[in-house]
């Protein structure tokens, strides 16, 4: 007979193999679904995992997919890691993405050197500004942080949609909702030529270390991980649980800004309707994914960028509809979060059941 | 503003409160049990993607109904597992739901985009419909609006009244003392937990049957989210979730009422206008800490397993 | 008696034979056997961790025992949930109490009930009213239990219990949060419960209370079941050795000191309740000199969870002009600027609060002592460690490591951990909140003699404690909470028991409750 025994001491074995055991699930659960639609597994197995890196293109493609979600993800590691429960990544990625078009309009004809950082810095502010909308809220008011925070989502989806739709269209563009393209003067410099690398991909793995830095060195990172692990004791040391949730709110919304500006300004090069398919929801899978470590995020949000190319290809080439990618994201949380379940209990066999 | 405009924005914020409500009657069951469920919105779009289809495919809407209450029930057990047996955060798991909800209604749905249904017709009840302006208001929708007038009565007496109602809110209180006199906690967070799947699965069947009633991939909008901050706005009352539902459904409508009074405000502004209402209306009440606090099911969220009683 | 009633009745009320509970980690019952006749008194004891909680909970249903056997009535049974328990007529007083706050005194009863004893019942309300009155327990069963006191609360607990007729009473710790004169009242309901034939199974570590109520009692000690005994023909003493084995040392009377000059200060505090069932703090005075132990006695929510809080500053609300550190005002400062002045605090939550369960103890030093651990806001993780390991070796923490988590520690353990921390930083002042609950006497012990050095180095202590012989032991001074008033401060040498139970139970509010101090004097 199976038993579940409680461990005496969390296993840090599966603290690592936890998510890498939930890959393997989710993988495959992915090939029984495939089968039940006479779609062959392997075969999209290989559509959606390893097509996305068989040469340079797809490969810078995939880097271009990650950036947001690892920027986003960074940011979400250190709110989660305060028990801050910051929802409203997509939102502040798609503020960043609106103040920074805003100013990069501005400069639709200059060739300034400050063109560039000027419209980074309106993106990274924007993203910040609708982070903190909702971080006051909680601190002044105590109003819920998840629910504000996916209102504002909403909320930054609508005001981009009128945007595009009002002051930010572009005058020349037949109507369609979407702003004019950028000059040189405001579009990252692309890093590899004949690819789509640019700066902005540089910039989140940069994120990632500081992340990583702020989080296991300093001790700000110190009273974040004592605040969310346990209140009262972070209460007790006598920090102040203000300032470090606005901390890690401003710093993630000012990430997801990052993340959103680099969007417009990188791969999209305008403001369109659609800059996000979701890299703010999936961000939350890959901070999860990636033990809410940021270097973890790193590996997790290349993970995740695979499966979105693979979407794309799966659907191009076998006609597996394109949300095949968000419910596997939600199946790999899943299993995750029940394969941490084995970091504080193991099954034991009853021939081995001893004291 | 004359009186036919009023009686119909009061009928239309009924009706677009009700999907409101059917959640929020279900979530509220569920958190009285202390349980935070925020798979709402994957449940609901499940829900309705999957009464559709059985509504479709079978040319009964009842069918639909059922069809997708068993399936938000059966999410949510899938909820239960990891919250109540694996120990799963309540936060990551229901946003897990709610992220897998969504990409698999969209992957289900996606051959039944631009299909349409016969969903349920209204049905002008006797008598009750004659009454003037009231009548038609109240009394002269669809059945299903008249079984969300039901089941609010009926779970505010269940909640208040009846032993049951003591059981939910004394695991939502105290789990361990209620462990510790013999009361079920998991059983009883189970069964919460499944009622308020199926409520929101209900509530899915209503946006593809009769709202729309048509199939469209994320067509909740975010419903599932207005609702859980309704819960909060009527401080665990059903009686206030009632109106909270119908004053969130006139702000859905209200950019309807402001263009048919010759308003002049872009529509995609005021489609913001229910999710503005929702963040103004959770800091006005949750502005008062101390009552929330009197209010709220203090074990809410708390993660709680007998196993590990000594 | 107890003679007699075993004479009357031959067959035992409960009969528990080899019962042996295994937990990851721990044996609590280890071939435990124990018998009970109609009407007796029996006396559970032990220390912390000896197992008795987990004994008593396998009767009444709650926790399932891995083997052994439990005979009612002389038939063998299975007690497979608290249900069942109740339905043979066993009834339990919880040491942590399972009624809720939000229901009245009557639903809280209710729901221990089922249909059919609900329906033999009829009025319930009216029969409490009835039992109240039969027993002198002055429960009033439409009030709801936030609303009561702790000594109320115990009484609706065991109302719960009558009105189910009851034949095995079991009390955990029933007396710990009571005032001494409540402890008289409880003690005449049980006696006479114990004339109508109800056998009490009695959990205790206060040794005096056994040998005055108690017919037999059964000692355990790691689980196992050490030795039994008439606690009539006992001594406390004697009963405290077969508690602890022969090789503990025991606290000694220690002698006491005059303080010199005023550390801290707190002056007409008055502040309302931050939570809906919290209590209020009304006008509360008192001083704080160096080199010395002040005592605070009280029932649990009196106040004392609320003073410390703004005392540590943990509740950041503005009480500027109230609270004076070395005739500084502090009032408006945070906790963490209250620290650096030279304020420590041991709270009552060692898990929790005074450390992070799931972080080492390296990582749970830095919690409160940052200070040369942090350079341009850069943790010096490997100082840190070697300061963590000194603590260990100094305080004797029994542990893997610097490394080992806070929750692997035993509560003495942690407990010495957080002790050492704090009084490793020089406190002028040192804020003590029940250093000593569920702590083994050894450890109670160490902790004891920490806290008298510290004192001898010229800090101050504020020491609060459930326990009035601690405070007697160790405090210099002392007075008592009520309801959120302080009582007047004396001279322990000069202070009763008697006294100090009186205050706790709050006899100064009414005629001193204008200045308190004043009124000593």
């Amino acid at each position: 007979m199976i038993r579940i025994q409680a461990r005496t001491e969390p296993s840090s074995i599966m603290k690592v193999a936890s998510p890498l055991i939930a890959i393997v699930l989710t993988l495959i659960f992915g090939c029984i679904l495939f089968s039940a639609l006479n779609k062959n597994p392997f075969e999209a197995l290989h559509v959606l995992l390893i097509a996305p890196l068989s040469d340079m293109y797809n490969i810078g493609e995939m880097l271009v997919k990650m950036s947001p979600l690892l920027f986003c993800a960074v940011g979400l590691s250190l709110c989660y890691r305060a028990n801050m429960w910051n929802i409203g990544a997509e939102g502040q990625l798609l503020a960043g993405a609106l103040g920074g078009s805003a100013v990069a309009l501005l400069f639709i004809d200059s060739t300034s050197v400050f063109a560039l950082p000027l419209t980074l810095i309106a993106g990274i502010i924007s993203g910040m500004l609708w982070s903190a909308v909702p971080t006051y809220l909680k601190l002044r008011f105590n109003s819920n942080l998840i629910l504000t925070t996916i209102m504002f989502n909403y909320i930054a989806l609508y005001l981009l949609i009128w945007a595009v739709n009002g002051p930010l269209r572009d005058p020349d563009g037949y109507g369609f909702p979407e702003s004019a393209m950028f000059s040189d003067s405001t579009t990252l410099p692309i890093l590899l030529e004949g690819s789509r690398i640019h700066l902005g991909i540089l910039f989140a793995v940069i994120s990632a270390f500081v992340g990583w830095f702020i989080l296991s060195k300093t001790h700000l990172g110190f009273q974040i991980r004592v605040f969310g692990a346990d209140e009262p004791a972070a209460k007790y040391a006598g920090f102040s649980g203000k300032k470090l949730s606005w901390f890690v709110m401003l710093f993630s919304g000012a990430l997801a800004g990052f993340a959103g500006v680099c969007e417009v300004t990188g791969p999209i090069g305008q403001l369109v309707p659609n800059v996000s398919p979701g890299y703010g929801y999936s961000a939350i899978i890959v901070a999860y994914l990636g033990r809410l470590h940021p270097l973890g995020a790193i590996v997790a949000a290349i993970f995740l960028a695979v499966l979105y190319m693979g979407g794309d290809l799966a659907q191009i080439q076998m006609g597996i509809p394109v949300a095949v990618v968000g419910m596997f994201q939600g199946v790999l949380l899943f299993f995750l979060l029940a394969c941490d379940f084995f970091i504080r209990n193991r099954l034991t066999f009853n021939n081995q059941v001893t004291n | 503003m004359d009186a036919d405009l009023i009686v119909l924005v009061l009928f239309a914020a009924i009706k677009t409160g009700t999907p409101l409500l059917l959640i929020a009657l279900g979530e509220v069951i569920c958190e009285k049990s202390g349980i935070l469920n925020l798979g709402q919105e994957g449940m609901m779009l499940m829900g309705a993607v999957v009464g559709f289809i059985a509504a479709y495919s079978t040319g009964n809407a009842g069918f639909g109904v059922l069809a997708a209450m068993l399936m938000g029930s059966f999410m949510s057990l899938i909820f239960g597992v990891l919250v109540l047996h694996l120990g799963a955060n309540q936060v990551a798991t229901g946003l897990a739901l709610t992220i897998f909800g969504t990409g698999l209604s969209a992957f289900i749905g996606s051959d039944f985009v631009g299909h349409t249904v016969q969903g349920f017709q209204p049905i002008a009840i006797p008598l009750l419909s004659k009454i003037p302006y009231l009548g038609e208001i109240l009394f002269n929708h669809d059945i299903l609006v008249y079984l969300s007038f039901v089941l609010a009565v009926i779970i505010a007496y269940v909640a208040n009244k009846t032993r049951i109602g003591l059981v939910l809110k004394a695991v939502g209180e105290n789990p361990h003392a209620a462990n510790a006199i013999g009361i079920k906690v998991l059983r009883v967070r189970y069964l919460a937990i499944m009622f308020g799947g199926a409520m929101t699965g209900l509530a899915g069947s209503y946006m593809s049957l009769v709202y729309t009633p048509m199939w469209a991939e994320n067509m909740t909008a975010g419903r599932g989210w207005i609702a859980l901050a309704l819960v909060v706005f009527a401080s665990w009352r059903v009686g206030r979730i009632m109106l909270g539902a119908y004053l969130f459904g006139f702000a859905s409508i209200m950019h309807l009422v402001l263009q048919g009074l010759g308003v002049d405000i872009s529509s995609n502004l005021l489609a913001m206008m229910p999710y503005v209402a929702t963040v103004i209306v959770m800091v006005i009440i949750s502005a008062d800490q101390f009552k929330e606090k009197l209010l709220a099911p203090r074990s809410l969220g708390k993660p709680f397993d007998p196993r590990h009683m000594a | 008696m107890a003679e007699t009633l075993k004479k009357r009745h031959l067959i035992p009320r409960i009969e528990l034979a080899n019962i042996t509970k295994q937990y990851p980690g721990c044996l609590a019952n280890d071939n435990v056997s124990l018998t009970l006749m109609p009407g007796e008194i029996h006396a559970l004891l032990g220390e912390n961790g000896a197992g008795k909680s987990t004994l008593v909970k396998t009767i009444y249903g709650v926790v399932a025992p891995d083997s052994g056997d439990i005979i009612w009535d002389g038939k063998a049974v299975e007690i497979k949930s608290p249900s069942i328990a109740r339905d043979l007529g066993i009834g339990m007083v919880f040491q942590h109490f399972s009624l809720f706050e939000t229901l009245t005194v009557s639903q809280n009863i209710e729901l221990c009930l089922s249909k059919k004893q609900l329906i033999a019942i009829g009025d319930l309300a009216k029969k409490i009213t009835e039992l109240s009155k039969e027993y002198g327990l002055d429960v009033n069963p439409n009030r709801y239990v936030h609303s009561l006191s702790i000594g109320e609360r115990q009484r609706v607990e065991i109302m719960r219990c009558l009105v189910q007729s009851v034949k095995l009473l079991i009390l955990d710790e029933p007396t710990s949060v009571l005032t001494p004169q409540e402890v008289s009242g409880l003690f005449e309901v049980l006696r006479t419960l114990a004339k109508e034939g109800c056998s009490i199974l009695f959990i205790s570590h206060k040794l005096h209370e056994v040998t005055e109520i108690c017919q037999q009692a059964t000692i355990l000690r790691g689980g196992k079941v050490v030795d039994t005994c008439e606690p009539s023909k006992e001594t406390p003493a004697s009963i405290a050795k077969m508690m602890v084995g022969d090789l503990a040392e025991q606290d000694a009377g220690y002698s006491k000191k005059v303080g010199t000059h005023t550390v801290f200060e707190a002056k007409s505090l008055t502040l309302p309740a931050k939570h809906p069932f919290g209590t209020s703090l009304k006008n509360i005075n008192f001083d704080l000199k160096a080199g010395e132990i002040l005592g605070i006695a009280g029932v649990a929510g009196n106040g004392q969870d609320e003073l410390m809080a703004i005392i540590s500053g943990e509740d950041d609300r503005n009480v500027n002009n109230t609270l004076t550190f070395l005739s500084q005002s502090i009032g408006n400062l945070s906790a963490g600027g209250r620290r650096k002045l030279g304020m420590a605090y041991v709270p009552e939550e060692r898990l929790g609060r005074g450390a992070v369960p799931d972080m080492s103890l390296t990582e749970n030093t830095l919690l409160t002592h940052s200070e040369g651990f942090v350079k341009n806001g850069l943790v010096q993780w490997q100082s840190l460690k070697n300061y963590a390991n000194t603590l260990i070796s100094h305080y004797k923490i029994k542990c893997h490591g610097e490394f080992s988590e806070a929750k692997s520690l035993s509560g003495g353990n942690l407990q010495k951990f957080i002790m050492g921390r704090e009084i490793g930083q020089n406190p002028k002042v040192l804020i003590c909140a029940h250093p000593t609950w569920g702590v083994d006497v050894g450890a109670a012990l160490a902790i004891h003699q920490a806290l008298l050095e510290l004192r001898d180095q010229g800090a101050a202590i504020l020491l609060v404690s459930e326990d009035i012989d601690e405070l007697f032991l160790l405090a210099d001074r002392m007075g008592a909470v009520c309801d959120g008033y302080l009582s007047p401060v004396i001279k322990t040498e000069d202070a009763t028991i008697d006294q100090i139970g009186q205050w706790m139970a709050g006899t100064f509010i009414d005629t001193s409750s204008q200045h308190p101090e004043e009124a000593i004097a």
